[in-house]
């Protein structure tokens, strides 16, 4: 009963995935069929390849886009960091039971 | 603890890999890399030292409590320099282009390398650096602790 709904789900999904990539024109991508080499909208590209040295003093622009334009993405990846490690302590202590060092 | 010839390479290769470390971190906004990618360089250097002594040995010099107070630390620097520049916005870059520390200016076009400019990105660099080492060289030592245990 599991795999016949996993099969489902799966074919579901698929032909949706399928139908946005062979008629983009329906979800408001422009263009004819599969064109992921050539992104039609490149105006964030070219904002940052024209201001990022200008507005953040940086020379590396990836580094500015990490730290600057999309500081918010950096934080959560140190916080899921912070939680990984927390959980990793919490998970190995409960299974050793009990805490000798220091 | 492993033979002669493993902790000699280890104790000649540790502060190489630190330096190492410690150089992709600083030069974060001129080549490519970073505090995550510095940080976890220099957790491996951790995790070669660690595994060329064995942890019985190596547990006296670095403890797993001054690893996770440096994380804290470096999460909570991070967050104060975003939170410094909420004047304008969160995460506002205030030292860019002020004459302040890196704070010089730069021109449009290519790489001249010059360290003392863009702004908080050094700082953040440095935190978030700090931040990965003490996580990553946190996870290593707890796995070297117990990870023993619960195979036998």
């Amino acid at each position: 009963m599991r795999n016949i709904a996993m099969i489902a789900v799966f074919a579901i999904l698929l032909s949706f995935f399928m139908y946005i990539a062979l008629n983009p024109a329906d979800f408001g991508y422009s263009g004819e069929g599969l064109n992921f080499g050539h992104p039609r909208f490149t105006d964030m590209d070219d904002y940052f390849i024209h201001n990022a040295q200008n507005q953040t003093a940086s020379n590396n622009v990836v580094t500015s886009i990490v730290f600057d334009y999309r500081g918010f993405d950096t934080l959560g990846e140190a916080t899921v960091l912070f939680t990984a490690v927390l959980g990793v302590g919490l998970g190995l202590r409960m299974l050793r039971g009990d805490e000798d060092d220091e | 603890m492993m033979s002669k010839i493993v902790r000699t390479q280890a104790n000649f290769l540790y502060p190489l890999i630190l330096i190492f470390g410690f150089y992709i971190v600083m030069h974060g906004h001129l080549t490519p890399g970073g505090g995550f990618q510095g940080g976890a360089v220099i957790a491996t250097g951790i995790a070669l030292v660690v595994v060329a002594y064995g942890y019985e040995k190596i547990k006296r010099w670095i403890k797993k409590t001054h690893l996770t107070a440096a994380e804290g630390i470096g999460l909570l620097c991070f967050i104060i320099t975003a939170f410094i520049g909420i004047g304008t916005s969160f995460f506002y870059n205030f030292l860019a282009n002020s004459g302040l520390i890196f704070g010089e200016s730069i021109p449009y076009g290519i790489n001249p390398g010059y360290l003392n400019t863009a702004g908080t990105l050094p700082i953040m660099n440095l935190a978030v650096g700090i931040e990965v080492l003490g996580g990553l060289g946190a996870i290593i030592l707890y796995m070297m602790a117990y990870g023993r245990e619960v195979s036998e």
